[in-house]
């Protein structure tokens, strides 16, 4: 029972950042029905910029804000260099230049920072809490409760503020968001700022647990995609549900069975479900007018 | 009568393809104008650059006397200028309801921390804008549909929807691409009266429609186009018997005729 325990508590922090990382591709796919897949190069933008700012003597709640601030900034030049001149292009093209993109951060990264491992200390300490026989780092709650949050004030943004509803009408019918009076330009730097805010927030948060290297983001892009999959697409509430579901799956897997199976269980499972809903857990089924 | 639109000069080239050279005209408060000529003649292509979606190549747009030439369609729309489109610009995923809502936001002065935490003050808002909205929705007849999902109405519903929605913007200026393609006459004949009754309001209309009768109807005055180029202008009954308009009508039926016999 306290291993059962103990793999549910490795499996929810993780599970929570592939929560924040689902959450950043849904905010930029609400806004423009592009997947951004330098999402995870956000992730290590965000922990890796903490590091420096934080060695060169900042406190590290300062630290981490010039980088949360820093990375968003990175995502707003993404959109203005990037993206926005390939306005009108297909998504697919969208697509492949955000792969590019995180290409190329990856090598400015690699560049600037090094290749090697870099971290910062832990938020408040590393004494572990003992519950039911396991234990949990003071950091994976300051994870699990960041992922939370972030969920919730989206949740919120989409549902209740004019902002966020001129976001999804945006994705929905650009033209005819721009028709009823919504900058959409205004829309795609919002979602993209946002969206890279939220992924550096996630840097932050895990970095004291798992390090950082410029290379860290490829494997959190791609789990984060596929929690937001498994969940729906779109929705930040299957973005939820899907991170921490293919967290726990991970955990489970690599403490029942192995540890060189856990991604592969994971995936199998995503691809039974969306066999099954291929919509996703959230996702709401899309109807095309033609 | 102050002019609320005019337009001068306007022109634009696709390649070496002229679609549309040196057009003007005016619209006062309160006038239908309708733009008509056969197919082909540049009456989308001009609604598009007037409306801000193309760049025009030449010439201007004054709205209320300030200069919006290629201005954005999201600044057009706070500056009172609202459309509609031939092949719909509707927010397929939302439901009725929630489309003629989304034209509102313009009048909504929200606060962002007061919709987060649904302070009372937002609540009211919301309910002024779904109120507004739905007797919009009673006006063009889809009150009945509010709660569907756009996606599912016939062509011909998703028409009034997207003129309930231009309306909920409150323009001084509507222009309205073929409102009545694909209504049986009897909608034809409800959106006639709309229309008369927006125009009524002060509202001043501009109109792209094939439906002569409708259009030699409404109009107040009415714009030729052939080829790109204004070849009439007047009321209904001085374009209805100018030589120069019927010749350009009877080309284009000939030509079809022709076609026809080829093919």
């Amino acid at each position: 029972m306290s291993e059962l325990l103990q793999f549910l508590f490795s499996g929810l922090t993780v599970g929570a950042v592939y929560a924040l990382v689902a959450l950043g591709f849904t905010i930029i796919y609400n806004a423009s029905d592009v997947v951004n897949f330098a999402q995870g190069e956000f992730v290590m933008l965000g922990g890796m910029m903490t590091v420096f700012a934080y060695a060169a003597g900042l406190p590290l709640p300062l630290a981490a804000l010039i980088a949360i601030v820093a990375t968003a900034g990175v995502g707003v030049a993404l959109n203005k260099l990037a993206i926005e001149p390939a306005r009108g292009a297909p998504v697919v093209s969208l697509i492949i230049i955000t792969i590019g993109a995180s290409i190329f951060l990856r090598g400015v990264a690699q560049v600037l920072f090094g290749k090697q491992i870099h971290r910062f200390p832990s938020f408040s300490g590393d004494t572990p809490f003992r519950i039911g026989g396991a234990t949990i780092l003071p950091q994976s709650l300051w994870v699990i409760a960041g992922g939370l949050t972030v969920f919730v004030a989206l949740y919120l943004f989409f549902t209740k503020t004019l902002t966020g509803k001129a976001v999804l009408a945006t994705s929905n019918n650009r033209l005819a968001a721009q028709l009823v009076g919504i900058n959409t330009n205004w829309v795609m730097t919002l979602s993209f700022a946002l969206s890279a805010a939220i992924g550096a927030l996630a840097g932050v948060l895990i970095t004291p647990i798992t390090n950082t290297s410029y290379d860290v983001g490829i494997a959190l892009a791609l789990k984060g995609f596929a929690a937001a999959m498994l969940g729906g697409m779109g929705n930040p509430k299957g973005a939820l549900v899907g991170g921490l579901l293919l967290g726990v799956l991970e955990a489970l897997t690599a403490g029942y069975l192995s540890s060189q199976y856990k991604d592969a269980a994971a995936f199998v499972i995503i691809l039974l479900v969306l066999f099954i809903m291929p919509q996703g857990l959230f996702g709401i089924k899309q109807t095309e007018r033609v | 009568m102050s002019t609320l639109l005019s337009v001068d000069g306007l022109g634009i080239t696709f390649g070496g393809l002229r679609a549309v050279h040196d057009v003007g005209f005016s619209l006062q408060p309160g006038e239908i104008l309708s733009v008509i000529g056969p197919n082909g003649a540049g009456k989308t292509t001009l609604f598009n650059m007037i409306s801000g979606i193309y760049h025009p190549g030449a010439g201007k747009v004054i709205l209320d006397g300030q200069d919006v030439t290629a201005m954005r369609p999201d600044l057009l729309a706070r500056r009172g200028m609202s459309r509609t489109f031939q092949n719909l610009q509707i927010f397929q995923n939302m439901t009725v309801l929630e489309n003629a809502i989304a034209g509102y936001h313009l009048q909504e002065t929200g606060s962002f921390m007061a919709d987060l935490f649904s302070l009372p003050a937002s609540r009211a808002r919301a309910r002024t804008a779904k109120d507004g909205a739905m007797e919009l929705l009673a006006r063009v007849g889809l009150d009945r549909a509010a709660e569907t999902e756009a996606g599912n109405l016939s062509y011909g519903k998703l028409k009034r929807l997207e003129i309930a929605r231009a309306l909920a913007l409150n323009p001084k200026v509507l222009l309205l691409d073929e409102p009545a393609a694909g209504c049986n006459a009897v909608e034809t004949e409800e959106i006639d009266h709309m229309i008369a009754e927006v125009a009524k309001s002060g509202v001043g209309i501009l109109l792209v429609e094939h439906d002569m009768k409708m259009v030699m109807r409404i109009s107040n005055h009415i714009v030729v186009l052939d080829h790109g180029e204004k070849i009439a202008e007047g009321d209904p009954a001085t374009v209805s018997q100018n030589p120069a308009v019927i010749a350009a009508y009877l080309r284009a039926e000939a030509g079809a005729d022709a076609g026809a016999a080829h093919a």
